[in-house]
């Protein structure tokens, strides 16, 4: 199955600059700019004003002036000439919201660091060490991902409890890399398999171990594989909601998606301008690490669907 | 006394070469496999398997919060059955799971081949594409609430003052329009992530077939059904098989926006399952509900693998 469909996927870089095969290039001559502009520019653009509308809202809401905010036949809805920054202010000077984000960058660093050294132990092992049953225990590894949290946050939880890690930090460091582990080791398997054995049997005849060709050879070989696992795991903690809401109770433990869900929404007509700054501030990290890290995004993407 | 000094020698023979019993272990690919396994074998053992076992078992017994349950048979079962609210969320859930599914899988095919074509900014195109899929679903789905209110929606007010409605659309507060409004969110996100990973594939589909198509007169729609649709086809069972499962289990998009309301009409399996056993208590029929999702879950994986298997067959390779 993987090489079979590792051969229908295109390097993350040519997905993003289509330079590998760009189809078009060569029989574009064929269509006239009118009929481009009907068939690819029009769907194109309406496609991306839907998929960016909602962003630019959160944007807009969370700058505009309370009496703009409700009162859209007075104001232009659509733009604002006194931004301020009092909602955004008000959100990390008078909440807990800096509490927050960094519960969830301890979270998601200390899980996603965990994960990362579990499956670059596991993903090497598989396909190096190929020991009895390794295509079994890849097979399991591959059906661990599909299994979905929604199914498991019920027992988990009583887990959760009966170890004693109820409402702390660590009941999230531990149950995020279930989510991590499967999909971090199906893409490092597949990055791994990639780097030459011969360079591993060379270093066997000089007497490496196996622990020295993993950590001098086969790590500083997969560097871009480990940040694509990385930023991508990074991300899926970060995105994680249905364990952070059932494992933690008490505020100071929260982590920002379940905070602005439970602790935001009060009677207050004029909260939709804090909640949105709380919205755009909990996604700003990510869309940042994202801009630094396109290609290695895609590769984890395209990466999780081939293996 | 020969055979003592033989036996002196046999015991002797490994100490003299300096190989004992530790360094043969070193290079055993069993063991050192069982050690590299472990980290990862313990988390997942304890925190994946053990529970997926433990969910079953705590179907069948009545356990509440804080306190252990005793075995019941199939009574959480039969208790579902009969009962209305959960049918409604099956019947949420398959909709949900199809519309959204089918749209995502049209809209993201079609987003793949607009992006596949030559564009003046394409890297920085196809990378905005994918911002809705980054950031965090909870978060987008609170700007979605915002977009739905009821009173201050500016969707509403567009359509009001292009004179389309005279009243506002109450997008969550009506049974089917709510039931529409996450379905629509969820395609919303879902669509980048369809969108990229066929367009990865569509890359790697050889130029020269769609200009020996054009050369024989083949219409776009021809060239589409019979070049793009069939290379493309072991790519979109994963991608879709992915896509369906993650729908099927959705619970933050709806938990953000509506938390299964108006009259349960928006409730899912996984966000009944999570009202029953957590804000209720009733631990053993939240997690009867979320076995019951195992079955369906079972079937969306079987039905890919088997198209994945028949693409390999039809290709002539061998199954590996």
């Amino acid at each position: 199955m993987t090489d079979v469909l590792a051969s229908k996927v295109a390097t993350p870089k040519a997905v993003l600059t289509g330079t590998t095969a760009d189809h078009s290039e060569g029989m574009s001559y064929l269509e006239s700019l009118p009929r481009r502009l009907v068939t690819l520019y029009l769907p194109l653009g309406v496609i991306l004003l839907i998929l960016l509308f909602p962003f630019y809202w959160m944007t807009l809401t969370a700058i505009k002036p309370d009496e703009q905010l409700l009162d859209l036949d007075r104001f232009n809805p659509f733009w604002t000439w006194t931004p301020t920054f009092k909602h955004i202010y008000k959100l990390l000077f008078e909440t807990h919201y800096p509490l927050w984000l960094w519960n969830t960058m301890l979270v998601a660093v200390a899980s996603t660091v965990l994960s990362i050294i579990a499956s670059v132990l596991a993903a090497y092992a598989i396909v190096r060490l190929r020991y009895r049953g390794a295509q079994w225990v890849g097979g399991a590894i591959f059906l661990a991902y599909l299994v979905p949290p929604s199914i498991l946050f019920i027992p988990l939880s009583t887990v959760v409890f009966q170890y004693g890690l109820f409402d702390t930090p660590f009941a999230l460091i531990l149950t995020y890399p279930t989510i991590l582990i499967p999909f971090s080791t199906w893409l490092l398997m597949g990055y791994f398999k990639t780097i030459p054995f011969e360079l591993e049997e060379c270093a066997l005849i000089d007497g490496a171990t196996r622990w020295q060709i993993l950590v001098k050879i086969v790590l500083p070989l997969a560097i871009p594989g480990l940040i694509s696992a990385f930023i991508f795991c990074f991300t899926l903690c970060w995105n994680e909601f249905i364990y952070a809401l059932t494992f933690i109770s008490s505020s100071q433990h929260k982590t920002v998606p379940v905070a602005i869900v439970n602790e935001f929404v009060d009677g207050d007509i004029y909260r939709w301008g804090s909640l949105m700054a709380g919205a755009l501030v909990g996604s700003l990290p990510l869309v940042v690490l994202y801009a630094f890290f396109v290609e290695h995004y895609v590769s984890a993407m395209t990466g999780a669907v081939k293996e | 006394m020969a055979d003592a000094a033989l036996q002196r020698t046999t015991l002797a023979t490994p100490a003299a070469r300096g190989v004992t019993v530790w360094d043969r272990l070193k290079v055993n690919r069993d063991w050192l496999g069982f050690w590299f396994m472990l980290p990862a074998a313990a988390i997942l053992i304890l925190f994946l398997a053990y529970p997926l076992g433990l969910g079953v078992w705590l179907s069948f017994t009545d356990a509440r919060i804080g306190r252990t349950g005793a075995f019941v048979g199939f009574e959480n079962y039969e208790w579902l059955w009969d009962d209305s609210v959960f049918w409604l969320s099956v019947f949420n859930t398959l909709l949900y799971t199809g519309v959204a599914s089918v749209i995502k899988f049209a809209v993201g095919l079609y987003l793949a081949i607009l992006l596949n074509q030559s564009l003046p900014f394409k890297a920085l195109l196809r990378s905005i594409v994918l911002i809705p899929f980054i950031v965090p679903t909870v978060l987008s789905a609170i700007a979605f609430w915002w977009l739905y209110d009821s009173q201050f929606s500016i969707i509403s007010w567009m359509l009001r003052h292009v004179g389309l409605i005279h009243s506002n659309i109450d997008f969550l507060g009506d049974p089917w329009n709510a039931r529409w409004s996450v379905i629509f969110a969820n395609i919303w996100r879902g669509v980048p992530f369809v969108a990229i990973t066929l367009l990865a594939g569509l890359q790697t589909v050889p130029p020269s077939l769609y200009e020996a198509a054009t050369i024989d007169g083949a219409t776009r729609w021809q060239m589409f059904r019979h070049i793009t649709y069939p290379l493309l086809t072991p790519i979109i069972a994963v991608v879709m098989t992915f896509s369906v499962l993650f729908t099927f289990t959705d619970f933050q998009l709806i938990w953000a926006m509506t938390r299964g309301g108006p009259v349960n009409a928006t409730h899912l399996m996984a966000t009944l399952s999570y009202q029953r056993a957590i804000v209720s208590g009733y631990l053993g029929e939240g997690a009867a509900i979320s076995t019951a999702m195992i079955p369906f879950l079972l079937a969306a994986i079987l039905i890919s693998w088997f198209g994945l298997q028949r693409r390999k067959w039809q290709q002539g390779e061998a199954n590996d």
